[in-house]
Formats: C-alpha cells, sequence, structure tokens
C-alpha cells in the first residue's frame, strides 16, 4: 500500500486506539492534517497550542487512554512546552505530533523553525525526530507504547514537513517493540516483599500514604482490601485522591501543605508509613529534617529513581503497586488498631469542630461551601477539573471522592490556566459525564478563549469560577508571610458574566450564601455550556486557604483553621 | 571518592544529547565522560566518572535507566577492573632539555609520538594518577598543549560471554 507520511500518522493512530486529537494546523503540519477525515478520526480545534496539549492531558486522565495534541513548527511546537511540563510531572500519557520544516531546511532558521526535540528533551519522557517516512509507522507505534507503559508521560514527535509528504509502502509495525533498555516493571522483590510484610506485622501505628500510582497501576481494589485486612488508615496526596473511597472508615482525607491537620499529625505519630505509587513531594513532607520521626518507611513504586530520592526509607519495593499489594496481602495478618484509630478519631473531632462548612457566612459566599453545595448536589458523581491555586485546595478539601479518576489537577507543575481546557479535554473524553471546570479569576484569565472552543464543539462543560479579585493562593501568602503588603496581585477584572455569554455560554452571578444551591441547580439543569460566577470573600479567614503548613515547617506546625466564634446569647 | 560507571547505550541520534541534559538538569557532578563504539554494532559505551562525595552515584544510576535508549549502567567502582586515560603532551623540549625530556618518557612508559624543532609530543596511556605524575614532571620543562581522553574502563576477567 503506498502511503503518504501524513497518511500513516492517522493510520497509525487508528491503529492505537485514538479517537480524536486536539489541536491548531499550521503551515508545517498542515499536510499532516489534509487526509484526516478518511481515517474517522475526530479532532477538536483550540484556540492555543498550550490548551491542546492539556486537553490532550485531561482527556488522558479522564479515560486513561493516551490522549493526542498536534501542533505545527515553530511558535506552534513552542506553545506546547508548559502543557508537556504539566504533563511530565504528573505523569500523564500524551503523544504531541508536531510538523517540522523541511529536512533540508533543518538547521538554517527557516520560517517558523525551532529545535522542539532539543526544548522539549528535559520534559518529555522521550521525543523524536522522524527525518525517514520508512521509520514514521514504527516511531509513532514505540511513541504510542512509551506514553502508556511504565511510569507513563508525555512523548513528541517532530515530523518534517518533506517527510509528511513523501510516499512509502507503508507496513503495519509488528507487535514487537526495539527497545532494549526499556523494561517496565512488575512483581517486587519478594525478599523486599517479605521484610515489608514484617514491618507491617509488627506495627502498632501505620498509616498508609497513597499516591497517583494507586490509580495508574489499577491498584484501587488492592489497595482497599490490604487497609481493610491490615486496618491501616490511609492517607492521600493531592493525585491520590479517588484511589481511596473519602467515605470509608479507614479514609485520613489529604495529607500536606493544605491537607487536614490530624492526617498530618497521625503521619507525624506514625510508628511505619506505607508509601504506595507517591513521590514525597516538598508539598506533602514538609519540612524534611522533622518529617514523620517516629517512622519505620516502606516505598512502593514503580520508578526507581524515586526510591530514596527524598526521603530515605527502610524497604524498597520497585514494582508495579497492583502487583506489590497482590504480593502483600497473603503475608500480611489480619489485625485490629483500634487504639491508634481511637486516637486518630480524637484528632479528626478536634479538626471537625473548626470545619469552615460549619461556620456562619456572615453574608459572604464562603469558596469551602460553594464547593460543599457542588459536591452535594452532584453526589460526588461529577468529574471536577481545576485550576491552580486556593480554589484547587477547597476543591480538594471539600468534593470528597469515592471514586476513581473524578478530580483532574494539575499537581507536580501547578499551571494556572491547566482547568478549562482541560476539562474540555474530560469531556470529550466522557461525553456521558457532567464535567465542572473548577478555576479561580487569575488562572481562567489565562485560558479563556478556550471558551470558544467549548461552543464550537457544543460541550455541555460547567465551569465555576471563584472570584476573588485576587491571584489568590500569592495574596494568601502576603498576607501571612510579607507583612500584607499584596505587591502585584490585585485583579481589575471584566464583568464575566457578560465575556462569557459573548462566548454563547449561559451565565449566573453568586454574590450571596442564599443563592450559591439555586445557581448550581440552574446550571446543572441548564443542556449548553454553563458558568457559574462566585463572587467570594476577599482576604483573611473567609478569604484564606487553612489549614496550612507555611513553607519551610514540619508537618504539624500547622495554621490551624480558627475555630468558629460562638456568639454571646 | 571517584566512582567509575560502564553505561551501554543505543547509538542513535541525539544520546549523548539526552545524558548530558539530564546531568545538567539534575545537577550531576560529572568528572569525566567518554563515548565510542562497542563490539556490537548500534551500541555504543559511556565512561562516565562521578564524584561520589558531591553526587548520588545510585542516582545517577537510576535516573540514566529512565532515558529509553540507555540499555545497561553499571558502576565498576568496586569492581576489579583495568582503568585507563590516554593523555598527548606537547612539551617544550630543545638543545639540552630534549634527552632529559625523552629519559622521562622512557621512565613512565610513554612515548614520543611527534618530534618538532622546538617540541616534542608525548602520547602516555594509564591510571589518571600515572599521567597526573608525567605531567607533574614535565610541567618545569614547559607544556604548550595537552589533551585527555578521560577514564575509560573494563571489568577484568569475566564469564567470556
Amino acid at each position: 500500500m503506498r502511503r503518504t507520511g501524513a497518511q500513516i500518522v492517522w493510520e497509525m493512530m487508528k491503529r492505537e486506539g485514538v479517537e480524536v486529537a486536539f489541536g491548531i494546523p499550521g503551515g508545517a503540519i498542515m499536510d499532516v492534517y489534509h487526509p484526516r477525515q478518511e481515517y474517522g478520526i475526530r479532532h477538536v480545534l483550540m484556540r492555543h497550542e498550550q490548551c491542546a496539549a492539556h486537553a490532550a492531558d485531561g482527556y488522558a486522565r479522564a479515560s486513561g487512554r493516551v490522549g493526542v495534541a498536534m501542533a505545527t513548527s515553530g511558535p506552534g511546537a513552542t506553545n506546547l512546552v508548559t502543557g508537556i511540563a504539566t504533563a511530565m510531572m504528573d505523569s500523564s500519557p500524551i503523544v504531541c505530533i508536531t510538523g517540522q520544516v523541511p529536512t533540508p531546511l533543518i538547521g538554517s532558521d527557516a520560517f517558523q523553525e525551532t529545535d522542539i526535540t532539543g526544548i522539549t528533551l528535559p520534559i518529555t519522557k522521550h521525543n523524536y525526530l522522524v527525518t525517514d517516512v520508512d521509520e514514521l509507522a514504527y516511531t509513532i507505534h514505540e511513541a504510542f507504547y512509551i506514553a502508556r507503559s511504565g511510569r507513563p508521560g508525555p512523548v513528541l514527535i517532530d515530523i518534517p514537513k518533506d517527510v509528511q509528504r513523501a510516499e512509502t509502502d507503508f507496513v503495519p509495525p509488528e507487535g514487537e517493540i526495539r527497545l532494549p533498555g526499556y523494561r517496565p516493571v512488575g512483581q517486587g522483590d519478594p525478599e523486599a516483599v517479605r521484610q515489608a510484610a514484617d514491618l507491617i506485622n509488627s506495627a502498632q501505628r501505620p498509616v498508609i500514604l497513597a499516591g497517583h500510582g494507586v490509580l495508574m497501576s489499577g491498584a484501587v481494589d488492592a489497595l482497599r482490601a490490604f487497609a481493610e485486612k491490615t486496618d491501616t488508615p490511609v492517607a492521600l496526596t493531592l493525585l491520590g485522591k479517588g484511589g481511596f473511597p473519602a467515605s470509608h472508615p479507614l479514609a485520613l482525607g489529604m495529607m500536606g501543605m493544605h491537607g487536614e491537620a490530624f492526617v498530618n499529625q497521625a503521619i507525624q505519630e506514625a510508628d511505619l508509613l506505607l508509601a504506595f505509587g507517591m513521590r514525597f513531594d516538598d508539598r506533602v513532607t514538609g519540612k524534611l529534617e522533622h518529617y514523620a520521626p517516629k517512622a519505620r518507611k516502606v516505598h512502593v513504586d514503580l520508578d526507581a529513581a524515586e526510591l530514596n530520592k527524598i526521603v530515605q526509607v527502610d524497604v524498597a519495593i520497585l514494582g508495579d503497586l497492583r502487583q506489590v499489594l497482590e504480593q502483600l496481602l497473603p503475608l500480611v495478618e489480619r489485625t485490629s488498631h483500634w487504639e491508634w484509630r481511637g486516637q486518630i478519631d480524637r484528632w479528626r473531632e478536634e479538626s471537625r469542630a473548626r470545619d469552615i462548612v460549619n461556620r456562619p457566612s456572615n453574608g459572604h459566599v464562603l469558596p469551602p461551601q460553594v464547593v460543599n453545595a457542588l459536591w452535594e448536589a452532584t453526589e460526588g458523581r461529577a468529574i471536577l477539573v481545576t485550576d491552580v491555586g486556593q480554589h484547587q485546595m477547597w476543591a480538594a478539601q471539600y468534593y470528597h471522592l469515592d471514586r476513581p479518576h473524578t478530580i483532574i489537577t494539575p499537581g507536580g507543575l501547578g499551571t494556572m490556566g491547566f482547568g478549562l481546557p482541560a476539562a474540555i479535554g474530560a469531556q470529550v473524553a466522557r461525553p456521558d459525564r457532567e464535567v465542572w471546570a473548577v478555576v479561580g479569576d487569575g488562572g481562567f484569565q489565562m485560558t479563556l478563549q478556550e471558551l470558544a472552543t467549548v461552543v464550537q464543539e457544543q460541550l455541555p462543560l460547567r465551569i465555576a469560577l471563584f472570584n476573588n479579585g485576587y491571584l489568590g493562593m500569592v495574596r494568601q501568602w502576603q498576607e501571612l508571610f510579607y507583612g500584607r503588603r499584596y505587591e502585584s496581585t490585585g485583579l481589575l477584572n471584566p464583568d464575566f458574566v457578560r465575556l462569557v455569554e459573548a462566548y454563547g455560554v449561559r451565565g449566573w452571578r453568586v454574590t450571596d450564601p442564599e443563592e450559591i444551591r439555586p445557581a448550581i441547580a440552574e446550571a446543572r439543569s441548564h443542556p449548553g455550556p454553563a458558568f457559574v460566577e462566585f463572587q467570594v470573600a476577599q482576604e483573611g479567614d473567609d478569604g484564606n486557604v487553612y489549614p496550612m503548613v507555611p513553607a519551610g515547617a514540619a508537618l504539624h506546625e500547622m495554621i490551624r483553621r480558627p475555630m468558629p466564634v460562638v456568639e454571646a446569647r | 571518592m571517584k566512582n567509575t560507571l560502564i553505561a551501554l547505550v543505543e547509538d542513535k541520534p541525539g544520546v549523548l544529547n539526552r545524558v548530558a541534559s539530564l546531568f545538567r538538569r539534575r545537577a550531576f557532578n560529572i568528572e569525566s565522560l567518554t563515548v565510542g563504539h562497542t563490539e556490537q554494532p548500534g551500541v555504543s559505551r559511556m565512561t562516565i566518572v562521578v564524584d561520589s562525595a558531591r553526587t548520588d552515584v545510585r542516582q545517577v544510576t537510576q535516573h540514566l535507566y529512565k532515558l529509553v535508549n540507555v540499555i545497561q549502567v553499571e558502576d565498576v567502582t568496586e569492581r576489579p577492573s583495568v582503568m585507563r586515560d590516554l593523555a598527548l603532551i606537547k612539551v617544550r623540549a630543545n638543545g639540552g632539555a630534549r634527552s632529559e625530556v625523552m629519559q622521562l618518557v622512557e621512565t613512565f612508559r610513554a612515548r614520543v609520538v611527534d618530534v618538532g624543532l622546538e617540541t616534542l609530543m608525548v602520547e602516555v596511556t594509564g591510571t589518571e594518577e600515572k599521567i597526573d605524575g608525567l605531567v607533574e614532571v614535565l610541567r618545569p620543562f614547559g607544556i604548550v598543549e595537552m589533551v585527555r581522553t578521560g577514564r575509560v574502563a573494563m571489568v577484568r576477567g569475566g564469564n567470556g560471554q
């Protein structure tokens, strides 16, 4: 079969199971775009390439499949960079296909030429510049395999225009992958597993730290069985949310900088930490010298470079988490830690007393109460896609998840502007599900042009905007640690409701706590895309995310939520 | 302490760049890095010397393995191996100095590979210590130019596979 390079791109994507790609055409990629319709793969036209990468990422996280982003050479390719770095930090499987100037012009500073494989070297799991059309089919096959296997991540394929146009005899690559040095791991070393089981069987105050790896290795059921057999409480990282049901009696909730105080207290007092598919990010550990000082530590991860990278552990197990948990399960004794769990429950009660959901709102729209109302209205069944900042932490604290893959958030890179485009990807992946983009007024304005994409694609996406007129998380730090000098964080915002309506999105504005639930109900019953702006408290106790571990402090040195003021009489 | 790592990598475009980029990005301190062909077509071999006082050698190994084109990494520091560095040294040697230099070269089992009017070019192979020693004794004559390859290493004996 004679095929052009462009046809091979779609042919191979189809064979890899791709149903949709997100992108923007341009001079150096239009040859690839040209035959798309012959292959029945959907294309979602974005308004900025950064958003194409975020949408592919959101699609990947919502579907468990590889997301695809496409861009032209030069500025199209460089615009992808932030989205690629985001996917890299959160181990999200995406494949980016970029056009490149014709091979004879490479290196000549041709129009819209940029060295995108050089630029993305440190932020991709792997990348390719394909200079021979005969290598194209296999390269695409290998790229998808690398993106989704082992620790997933972004892969970029740069294809010069002459390679796209060249014809060759298309031979579909056979199943085998020719990568002598690439060996995704499976079971853990039995000796290390046995050592871990010994520590588990002798622990008195164990805590499981469950991360993104639980979701990615499909270990949700295995984790639950393990936790129940060993009666071990489970704390989650931000990206681990959904890996253990929030309503389970052993569920603690999120750990770290904005985790609940009792969760961090439990970690600090534990005698054994079981780190499952997490990587001891600095937002999780606080000051390392004082991190869980009483605990022996077991770390299970599929990336050898993560073991003993930040925290030196007693037992490190290299392996796929689900398989390692299945190895561990028969070796651990069924036990009860009633005393330890009683202690944690007493800390939990003390934290609950401070819960902002129970606070009188004093006429303010309190963001946690908005998230709580959203959680109740959707019964926790919506897919929540967040941006970065205060609203992200409130969403993580108050949208309690019983199911995996229902919160999508840029945890590692902390990319403002991620929320809306990633929600587009999630909605495209799951057209049957209710998807909410939860964003702040700062991040929303970094990518709000994608409202046009939402309307053009007729996506029923819902958007909740928390508007406090500030780059809120930076302002919070300024309030708490920089003498309340709000340097360059105040935002003079547009009329968001009129703005979204100009795009063709129905908008509501909420300024009174009484309006929260009705507005959410109206937005949910609206058939098309819907937008609700919540004008929320700007500063002080009602405008800050608590609890909080200040940067550089130990995990137990939290700024707590203020106790509710009991009114006299 | 200096650790010696041997890395077998696929001979593909950009592999050296990937390795160098990794060291830069992770702030690994590298003393030397040599690359060359091996007995296997398509496989290159890197010898990497790491200062283990400043850089976690295990982390270097594990991060190298994360590069898709890296096939195998081995720390041979503790294994009986042959380690060699090669140097070309152009040293000022005229008049009476010339025979003195040639005697020193003889003592170090080095070779004179080029003779100029004012200079001699010396080739020496050996451990870094041996080469350092020769450089030290040649320095008073005036070293005009020098190039060193950096360490290459191979484990002794083995199963003859």
